[in-house]
């Protein structure tokens, strides 16, 4: 018996064998796996990648990141040293989130990568300790965190947690300090927190009442910048609330994927603002704005809070979101300047507002916008990148401040204390005259010099209580 | 990979550049698909001496080489399919010329296309081919795929900007081909071989490209068909009536469905086809073919038309055409994007016959592209966690490639056979001309070292 003639096998395309996965970690504070699958892998986040940039090799591309997390979700990849310090390669700088066009949000899977790499981390007993000093005992607490206020210490305990983490990275300490001694700013008297009254009032009828979120280094740091936020409120129809018992955002802890210790933050955030009986809760720190308008989906699946966060998050403007909704006067001190605004990542990316810091510039007299390359590229400053991640944010701040030197300006401008200090360092480094300022302080120095009329809101589209979180 | 050969292999490159741990080999396990197959090491060279080393080792050893630019290739070229060394040429990225006399550019291969773009522009010239993949792919992975975008239709597409590649041939030896030259017969066209090789012949360390001049304006006719044949018809004329637009891009019903799904912008979805239509020249003659173009869409039955003569306008009309790739990943996870090419005269046909196999097969299967050329991706949505979907799309693949092939027309017109495309690659050229790409290829690179599984 003769078998039949074979027949050719009908071309196929390698489309895989139609696997099904059961994602590890797939719940929880973890990475969202259906969102990893959403990545089709064309690479356009490459060409907005800081660290792509610097280094040229996929492991530092958000691409590379999303893939990594997928193999070890889906049991491909296993967590080793080498795996959790590339998720800490990332800034977070977000830039990947606002190119992608399948809605990838890997600065958001690599944070839940963290928590997951961190719940399975077997820390020493000195180095849990070290590391639970400066997010648990210290930045929870604004009156210990005064109490320490050369903000140096600040850093070293920001920084010397990562240090003790990092395998073999007491070695570098040398370096490390050097930076952070680089970093090092002029420093305000007093935090501005001691210093502000609770209520300051408007200077003429009221029209809002705004609860002021003051950033821990905001207030400890760039009082003089938070002073003129609050200025430029009062002076167009806004009381300003600021409670003394507000306690720090959780940015931080958000980067070190400790939501926990977020979310008890965010519960007493929302304790101390909900009482208040504000309209909008304004911050002028890109890090706290973008953290706060987390907190309805950090605590959707908290009975007692899912509702009263989902409210909270609802009212947090950035101080730029919520002038150009308002009608402003018009500022009429002129403030002879040529400036280069440099939006911070937190802002353009985490929070999608890009133009309304500019917008507020170009109403102040005599001040000259010049044109930044890569305005949204971030600076390398990202929470405390420039300490654990020396060397490539050095190069990161180096392009910034080739982009910078180019413009002309000859004072930039940015609403984000991260980005502020780095942005400083730069110029110290370079020995330039460059002022290094928020923008809310050029605004306040033109009102200062007089306010003219009412004007229409600037974008009557970004200031609407029952809109949600822009984030959403 | 033996142990060896990686320590030969750090000695010929700097260490931090020959990659190893399991993380770094799992990213150069992919392309812009949903292929995955992992290289035993990973280079990156940064000369063309040390490329030329390393395609030595890999011949002597009879080690395949994958040559690779971003990963965004859409056919697999740059998976390693059979292990090896992954030779990543991502930071060979200098511009090295910009002249406006020779109005040439000499590139290395890693350079990014828009950066290319970019630079010549400063200078008033223009790099006319724009795969969709332009901000991220590099020029290096456009020569071997013979990339080309909506641009094409006027200015033609990579292959017609070539005039010289410096390339490493398995061995290692360096092979020069070409000049800085428009008009060049001394001997083989051998730079053109190298277009749209796919990396199975030798990897492109240095490309001479031609640049012309920027023209100074630009405007766009956004125009909807409640019939598709009268869309065609409509190209059809615009084309005769003298005006070759610099693009010209079809979006059909299931498209617009899928980006209104996406939008919610309030896109027609009782039309079979939108036409997008960009111009280009110096300002008076952009304002004429705008009308001649305009005119010919209404005169061919389009419902609607509109005319954007500045660049943000332009921009909110093409805002609908970039929407689609971000529609179709949220309607399902994977896709499998079709690059058929089909003489202008079988368009309509082609869209109807894609139309049917969707039906046929109960898929969503949006078709849009670059009507002016013939050039169209109908892109199979599918879920391939779902074993039966996956059988059904792959009927529905070999319908499509059949059709295309039945109306006289090819497999890819800009993406490349790479894997993906492999086994339908006898059935779409004629025997003989197979046949001497196979020779051509043994001859090159005798111990198949190449990119070893692709095209063939």
């Amino acid at each position: 018996m003769s078998l039949p003639p074979e027949q050719p096998p009908e071309p196929r395309i390698p489309l895989g064998h139609g696997a099904t996965f059961a994602p590890r970690f797939a719940s929880g504070d973890g990475p969202d796996y259906d969102n990893v699958l959403a990545c089709i892998r064309c690479g356009l986040c490459l060409s907005v990648c800081p660290t792509y940039a610097t280094d040229g090799v996929e492991v530092q591309s958000p691409r590379g990141r999303v893939a990594l997390i997928r193999a070890w979700q889906e049991g491909r990849l296993e967590l080793s040293p080498n795996l959790r310090d590339h998720m800490y390669h990332c800034l977070d700088c977000r830039a990947c989130q606002t190119i992608c066009p399948t809605g990838v949000r890997v600065g958001e899977l690599v944070l839940g990568a963290r928590a997951v790499a961190e719940s399975q981390r077997r820390r020493g007993a000195v180095a849990g300790a070290l590391a639970g000093f400066s997010l648990r005992w210290l930045l929870p607490h604004p009156d210990r965190l005064e109490a320490s206020l050369v903000p140096l210490r600040l850093y070293q305990r920001l920084g010397l947690q990562r240090l003790v983490r990092g395998s073999g990275a007491l070695r570098l300490l040398p370096g490390p300090l050097a930076e952070m001694e680089g970093l090092l700013p002029q420093l305000p008297g007093r935090p501005l927190r001691q210093e502000l009254p609770e209520v300051v009032p408007t200077s003429g009828v009221r029209r809002y009442r705004v609860g002021f979120f003051l950033g821990c280094v905001m207030t400890l740091v760039f009082a003089r910048s938070s002073r003129a936020t609050v200025d430029v409120l009062t002076a167009n129809a806004c009381e300003v609330v600021t409670p003394k018992e507000q306690v720090c955002c959780g940015a931080p802890h958000t980067e070190e994927g400790e939501f926990e210790e977020v979310r008890a933050l965010a519960r007493r955030n929302i304790d101390v603002f909900e009482s208040l009986g504000v309209d909008y809760i304004v911050a002028d720190c890109a890090a706290c704005g973008a953290q706060t308008k987390e907190y309805a989906h950090l605590l959707c699946d908290d009975p007692a809070y899912a509702e009263r966060a989902r409210a909270f998050s609802a009212k947090v403007r950035d101080i730029s979101e919520f002038l150009v909704g308002i009608p402003l006067r018009r500022p009429l001190g002129a403030v002879p300047r040529q400036v280069a605004y440099h939006m911070p990542c937190h802002l353009a990316h985490a929070q999608k507002v890009r133009e309304a810091p500019r917008q507020l510039l170009r109403l102040v007299p005599g001040l000259q916008l010049m044109k930044l390359n890569e305005d949204d590229w971030c600076c390398g400053s990202a929470g405390i990148y420039n300490i654990s991640h020396a060397g490539r944010a050095d190069k990161i701040l180096a392009r910034k401040m080739d982009n910078l030197r180019e413009s002309r300006a000859d004072t930039v401008v940015t609403g984000n204390p991260g980005c502020l200090l780095q942005l400083q360092a730069g110029v110290r480094g370079r020995g330039w005259a460059t002022d290094v300022r928020h923008p809310m302080e050029l605004l306040a120095e033109s009102y200062r010099g007089g306010a003219g009329e009412q004007l229409p809101p600037l974008d009557g589209e970004k200031v609407r209580i029952d809109s949600g979180s822009p984030t959403d | 990979m033996e142990a060896r050969l990686i320590d030969e292999l750090r000695r010929l490159l700097a260490r931090e550049r020959v990659l190893t741990s399991p993380e770094e080999l799992a990213v150069y396990s992919y392309d812009g698909t949903f292929l995955e197959s992992k290289p035993d090491v990973v280079v990156l060279p940064h000369t063309t001496a040390e490329v030329a080393s390393v395609l030595a080792l890999a011949d002597r050893e009879r080690v395949p080489v994958v040559p690779r630019g971003a990963g965004s290739g859409l056919a697999g070229g740059s998976v390693p399919a059979r292990g090896g060394i992954v030779l990543g040429t991502n930071q060979m990225n200098r511009i090295l010329d910009v002249d406006t006399v020779d109005m040439v550019a000499v590139v290395e291969p890693g350079v990014i296309n828009a950066s290319l773009q970019a630079a010549v522009e400063a200078k008033g010239f223009f790099y006319p081919p724009d795969p969709a993949s332009l901000k991220q792919s590099t020029i290096g992975g456009n020569v071997a795929t013979g990339a080309s975008g909506p641009r094409c239709l006027k200015y033609g597409g990579t292959k017609d900007y070539v005039l010289a590649l410096q390339v490493v041939l398995p061995g290692g030896r360096v092979a020069r081909c070409g000049g800085r030259m428009i008009k060049n017969v001394s001997g083989y066209n051998l730079s053109q071989l190298f277009v749209g090789s796919e990396g199975t012949l030798g990897v492109v360390t240095e490309a001479t490209l031609r640049i012309i001049p920027l023209p100074k304006a630009r405007g766009t006719v956004l125009a909807v068909f409640p019939r598709l044949e009268d869309a065609g018809e409509a190209v059809n004329a615009i084309l005769g009536a003298g005006v070759v637009p610099l693009a010209l891009e079809i979006m059909d019903q299931t498209a617009i469905y899928c980006v209104e799904q996406y939008l919610h912008a309030g896109l027609p979805l009782d039309v079979e086809a939108q036409l997008l239509v960009d111009v280009d020249g110096d300002e008076c003659s952009v304002t004429q073919q705008l009308q001649v173009v305009s005119d010919t869409c209404r005169q061919r039955g389009a419902r609607e038309v509109q005319v954007a003569a500045d660049k943000a306008e332009s921009d909110r009309l093409w805002a609908v055409r970039r929407a689609i790739s971000p529609s179709l990943g949220r309607l399902k996870p994977n896709k499998l994007g079709e690059d058929i090419s089909v003489p202008r005269s079988a368009i309509p046909e082609m869209v109807r016959r894609v139309a049917a196999i969707a039906r046929q097969y109960d898929l969503l299967i949006p078709l849009f592209g670059h009507i002016g050329d013939g050039n169209m991706h109908p892109n199979i949505l599918c879920d391939l966690r779902n074993p039966a979907e996956v059988e059904r799309v792959q009927a529905a693949a070999r319908a499509i490639f059949d059709a295309a092939i039945g109306l006289g027309g090819t497999l890819s017109g800009e993406h490349g056979i790479g894997l993906l495309k492999r086994d339908f690659l006898p059935q779409s050229l004629d025997p003989n001309a197979l046949a001497l790409m196979r020779q051509l290829k043994a001859t090159i690179d005798p111990n198949n070292i190449m990119n070893p599984g692709k095209v063939y």
